[in-house]
């Protein structure tokens, strides 16, 4: 029998395994210790327990377990693994090359430290435009006195201005239709001031998958550090950051079956990587995240990652046949509909398609049993569409008609010929009610109208 | 986000969707918004010679706000004269409907749909009237 809702968005967050849950159970109830209490055994059995999970998921991804800090999860990640290193290797460079695609917790990092960097030079150009002037300046004269002064030939300014400001330059990269990075363009991008690279393993809406290897490969060479957000594609696509020489990885827990709260910073130790902590206190996990461990979501955690080693292999094959079935589905019996993002280099159980002339929004309120996302603009509270759609070039209005779905371990075949089929229904429905549609059956091209924006 | 039961009723059971003559003398028609921004709605209204709206059809392409937005001014002005539909202002249909501040500049829209409708009818009507 098929039970509804169904859940088909499986990239926002994963239902836990029972597996998962079993395993973690005895530590929330009689083995409740804190891990860093060194001298009974309820901290002993706590520490076993995490040291265990610890090696669970370093396995995932081809890591030693010294090298693996836990953290809340990958926001938390990816914000240690960029501040803790533009803190840590300030005397080296301060320059990050990012992409525009990349998950918000990679990009609004990155915005605060341009504008960490951006208020420490204005500091510095009113402190010399105080010498140069023998009076005090307000920031509200800041630009006008700047040109005045031509500061920026000013050789003392300049010479400020190169030395550490606690920020960086950011270079976000474009991606190419298929939302893949070109190599080429990365490389150009590198300067003798660029320390790190944050390219994320496969992208949250498009299930695009990047050349991670050849990344790091490229960053090795030129000494720069790789961070890699591996949180959508770890389980899914095959991750080691031995062979794909990344040097920090972003994981989560709650992607692949496991509780929420709970993630990890993979920290390469050969050779050596260091970070600057962001949380400051007991000096739990070497220094590098302090706060008590959450046992029980540690243990959780592992676990999860132990399954999807030990099952990505089959999970893959079938997810995919899912999703070209989904694929198909909708695309045989659908017109004007399109895949955004690669299909060759792509998520096996990722499917992002646009259906022009509908409205995303109004659709997932049309499938109302299933569970999905769409790139709509109204979905969000900002009015504008998808960032990661618009980056790969789908015009606005596609990007109001997408809608992402997210197959996962739990998801059946049943679950999608029920998709396929309310997929087909609903669409037909709102273009019969869609003008833009009509006007397109018309061969009247929407382009030409001057329409008439609010 | 949780919708009204009004509007989930118009957007399930949308009233008066569908196409006038464009060519009819007496049919004005209004088309709002932009695909751009994820709300197109193209308003029709059949106005007699005395003025009174005798149909109403409606196309939208948005939210289910929207959607619900057009369905309910076609129930509204159908039987009104146009000077009484020219008074339906948005904040009257974002109050029927309960619709969120985010959602307002649907109803926005519904209340440009009704005034663009007139608008194409009276310019029908003033060049009928000059070729006559």
């Amino acid at each position: 029998m098929l039970k509804l809702p169904i859940y088909m968005d499986n990239h926002a967050t994963t239902p836990m395994d029972p597996r998962v849950l079993e395993a973690m159970m005895p530590y929330l109830r009689e083995d409740f210790g804190n891990a860093a209490s060194r001298n009974h055994p309820f901290g002993w059995k706590a520490e076993a327990a995490v040291e265990q999970a610890r090696k669970q998921v370093a396995a995932l991804i081809g890591a030693s377990d010294k090298e693996l800090v836990f953290t809340s999860g990958a926001t938390e990640s990816d914000n240690l693994a960029i501040k803790g290193v533009v803190e840590f290797y300030k005397d080296k460079g301060d320059h990050i090359i990012t992409l525009k695609t990349e998950h918000k917790a990679v990009l609004d990092t990155c915005k605060r430290l341009e504008r960490v960097r951006q208020e420490r030079l204005d500091e510095l150009k009113l402190m010399r435009l105080a010498q140069l002037t023998g009076a005090p300046v307000s920031r509200d004269n800041l630009a006008e006195l700047s040109i005045k002064h031509d500061l920026d030939s000013d050789p003392v300014y300049r010479q400020w201005a190169e030395m550490p400001t606690g920020g960086a330059r950011v270079t976000y990269l474009e991606v190419e239709k298929d939302g893949r990075i070109d190599l080429k363009k990365l490389e150009a991008a590198m300067t003798d001031k660029t320390i790190l690279v944050s390219i994320m393993l496969a992208n949250n809406e498009i299930g695009t998958v990047q050349p991670v290897a050849e990344i790091g490969k490229l960053c090795r060479q030129r000494g720069i550090l790789f961070h890699c957000d591996a949180v959508q594609g770890i389980g899914k696509v095959p991750f080691n950051v031995e062979e794909m020489n990344v040097d920090l990885a972003s994981i989560t827990s709650h992607k692949m079956y496991g509780p929420k709260g709970v993630g990890a910073l993979y920290v390469r130790r050969k050779p050596r990587v260091r970070i600057a902590p962001i949380i400051d206190g007991g000096g739990h996990e070497r220094g590098m995240r302090s706060g008590t461990l959450n046992v029980a979501a540690i243990v959780g955690f592992g676990k999860a990652a132990e399954l999807a080693r030990l099952e990505m292999a089959d999970e893959s094959v079938r997810l995919l046949r899912l999703r070209e079935k989904l694929r198909k589905g909708i695309m045989d019996q659908l017109d004007m509909v399109t895949v955004n993002g690669s299909m060759e280099h792509r998520l096996p159980g990722n499917l992002n398609i646009s259906f022009a002339y509908v409205e995303g929004e109004a659709l997932m309120m049309a499938i109302k049993d299933v569970a999905v996302s769409s790139g709509s603009a109204c979905t969000s509270a900002s009015l504008e569409p998808s960032y990661v759609l618009r980056a790969c070039g789908v015009e606005e209005e596609l990007a109001h008609s997408s809608i992402r779905f997210g197959l996962g371990r739990f998801n059946t075949e049943e679950e999608v010929d029920f998709v396929i089929k309310l997929m087909v229904d609903k669409v037909n429905r709102l273009r019969e009610m869609s003008p833009l549609y009509e006007m397109a059956k018309e061969g009247i091209d929407l382009k030409s109208i001057e329409w008439t924006a609010h | 986000m949780a919708y009204s039961d009004k509007v989930i009723d118009h957007y399930e059971n949308p009233r008066n969707v569908g196409t006038l003559d464009k060519a009819d003398p007496n049919v004005g028609t209004g088309l709002v918004g932009a695909p751009a921004c994820g709300d197109v709605m193209r308003l029709q209204l059949k106005i007699s010679d005395e003025g009174i709206i005798e149909d109403a059809k409606f196309k939208t392409f948005g939210c289910g706000s929207a959607i619900a937005s057009s369905s309910l001014v076609t129930e509204w002005v159908k039987g009104k004269t146009v000077d009484q539909a020219m008074t339906i202002s948005n904040k009257d249909v974002a109050r029927e409907l309960a619709l969120p501040p985010v959602k307002i500049h649907c109803s926005v829209l519904a209340e440009d749909a009704i005034k663009a409708a007139i608008e194409d009818f009276k310019k029908k009507r003033e060049s009928r009237q000059q070729k006559a």
